[in-house]
């Protein structure tokens, strides 16, 4: 990894400014990685030209002084997010070769900051998935391995696999991810970088790709959290084009950065001690504990008592969402379009998505239709938003007694490629602790807490009140000064 | 509750994908693993529960309407897989 690759992006910030590297340098540095690092499939589309054209307009502002907050910083962005003459696929082939003529808010917010864009990042299929196998391109391969000498191909987590690969290998500083139940998060937490979910309505959803839209939210991934403050605050803000957009101004997060936690309480959720989940979870999750109290905190247990009908829950109302935002594609406008030879309309519509699904978006989509379908409605879907509104309630009575709770970010290290893929089931329960505060449009941050035994990247998991981002930052940020986390993965691909 | 080949493909049909004889089989178990799984939430007492339908609170919003976009057919028909004389064409629905 060449110096430039490793730096964060308050790092390569700093250095354009004070001349020690022009913004063209970083762009070639970045453009370098990516093409170096094919054999990870974290990118489906690489745009060096538009990096390199965004690097020379900085060194130009910095020439004029008319420098903007992402000035010479190249990003990666995920595919679900709709980018202007760029293929956007997410992953899917039903969306292949699918060029948006518009860009989405947020990645026109990214660009109006001045951030380059270095490609479009693999991911699971319309985001459905944990671990970036569902994708119609390839699996991601992450950058990490066992210290085991066994070389296997482990996965980065999904859906926002490609996202979190590239950001640890060194292929782009900074990265969007979008997470629906964990997506940014258990990816942030495989790889040992820094993701953030902000509250439901932060980041505008106009332009991304609709998986399940009560619970889609964008946010970025990086190495650090100052990182992911900087990226957040370009990315965040009101949009009139999202009707759940909220209309507030955005925090100066970056500015209110600071890991002194005294007066803050944190509530450590007793349901979250679940049975199976390795002894090295509870450890590192034992080890933040200590770290926030360090840092100032007071440490109160809690309970959710909701938590675990939270999986079911998402797993009725996300697919429920998903087959209706999903009903969009049928070969007309964009996309794929199959059409069996004399078969009429509605035949081109099943052969359409029949050829253009993979399979776990099928499954979804199936189970969607049926929780939705006349005499199920409100068996399912109508009981699960009642259990959700006891969730979002379990929440709201914990943060009478807390200011922020502590948990494990996922209840394992990151897998190997198929081991899961078999059972869905065993696949969903990845999601076990990000899905709550998704169901509660609460915002959560990853951060990176150790290694374990066999060498890989562990996360801890901090979830925050509505709109009190600086809250989970904060503690992030002290969690990040006392684990000292400095671990790379090995250069096996470059 | 637990569904059978029947209705599996009727939910296919129902959410337009084509799907064999053999690819139905096969989804009948992961359907029922699936469903099975869900239902413990009916162990959870939900009455007096109203469901959930904002995450966020959050007002709608209403705008002036005026037309404030449009004229742009070329770039909406740019991407469609079959566009003729500035239409979406479709196979023939009616004889």
């Amino acid at each position: 990894m060449g110096e430039l690759n490793s730096k964060t992006i308050a790092q390569l910030r700093e250095g354009f400014r004070a001349g020690e590297f022009t913004a063209r340098e970083i762009a070639e540095a970045f453009n370098a990685a990516v093409a170096a690092g094919r054999e990870l499939n974290a990118y489906t589309v690489e745009t060096p030209e538009l990096a390199l054209a965004a690097a020379d307009a900085a060194d130009k502002a910095k020439a004029s002084g008319e420098l903007k907050p992402l000035s010479g910083i190249p990003l990666g962005i995920k595919d679900l997010f709709c980018t202007e003459g760029v293929d956007s696929t997410t992953g899917s082939k039903i969306l292949a070769g699918f060029k948006p003529p518009y860009e989405s808010t947020v990645s026109g917010n990214l660009k109006h900051a001045g951030a380059g864009m270095l490609g479009k990042l693999n991911m699971d299929e319309f985001a459905m998935g944990s671990s970036n196998e569902t994708s119609a391109y390839g699996p991601v391969i992450s950058p990490w391995r066992r210290n085991d000498g066994s070389n296997a191909a482990l996965t980065p987590g999904g859906s926002s696999g490609g996202s979190a690969a590239a950001v640890a290998a060194g292929m782009a500083p900074g990265v969007t991810g979008t997470d629906t139940g964990g997506s940014i998060r258990q990816p942030a937490a495989f790889t040992g970088i820094t993701g953030i979910k902000p509250t439901y309505g932060r980041c505008s959803r106009w332009g991304i790709v609709s998986f399940a839209s009560s619970l889609d939210q964008a946010g970025p991934m990086a190495r650090d959290v100052r990182d992911c403050a900087i990226l957040l605050e370009a990315m965040a803000g009101f949009d009139p084009k999202d009707a759940t957009s909220l209309n507030l101004p955005v925090p100066q997060w970056e500015a209110g950065l600071s890991s002194d936690l005294r007066g803050k309480t944190v509530g450590i959720p007793k349901e979250y001690r679940i049975d199976g989940v390795p002894d090295e979870i509870n450890a590192i999750w034992d080890r933040g504990i200590e770290w926030l109290k360090d840092a100032g905190a007071e440490v109160v247990e809690i309970s959710l008592p909701h938590t675990k009908y939270a999986l079911p829950t998402y797993y009725i109302i996300a697919p429920a969402e998903a087959s209706s935002n999903l009903a969009r594609y049928d070969g007309v406008r964009y996309g794929l379009r199959e059409s069996p030879p004399g078969g009429n309309l509605d035949a081109m519509y099943a052969a359409t998505r029949a050829a253009g699904f993979g399979a776990e978006v099928k499954r979804r989509i199936m189970i969607g239709t049926y929780v939705l379908s006349a005499g199920f409605y409100d068996a399912y879907f109508t009981k699960a938003q009642k259990v959700r509104t006891l969730i979002k309630r379990d929440f709201a009575q914990a943060f009478e007694r807390c200011d922020l709770i502590l948990t494990p970010t996922a209840p394992s290290a990151a897998f190997g490629l198929g081991e899961k893929m078999s059972d869905p089931l065993a696949m969903y329960l990845n999601d076990v602790f990000a899905v709550p505060a998704s169901l509660a449009g609460l915002p959560a941050l990853s951060v990176p807490g150790g290694l374990d035994g066999q060498g890989l990247p562990l996360g801890l998991h901090l979830i925050g009140r509505e709109l009190d981002e600086q809250g989970i930052l904060n503690a992030g940020l002290a969690i990040e000064e006392r684990a000292g986390f400095n671990h790379r993965p090995g250069n096996w691909w470059a | 509750m637990s569904v059978n080949a029947n209705q599996v493909r009727h939910v296919a049909k129902l959410a337009r994908i084509a799907m064999s004889d053999s690819e139905i089989e096969a989804m009948v178990p992961e359907f029922n693993n699936i469903l099975g799984w869900v239902e413990q939430l009916g162990e959870v007492d939900t009455d007096g529960v109203e469901p959930l339908t904002a995450v966020i609170e959050n007002q709608l919003r209403l705008r002036d309407d005026v037309v404030d976009d449009g004229n742009v057919r070329d770039a909406v028909l740019r991407n469609a897989p079959d566009a003729q004389h500035g239409f979406f064409a479709v196979p023939k629905v009616i004889e």
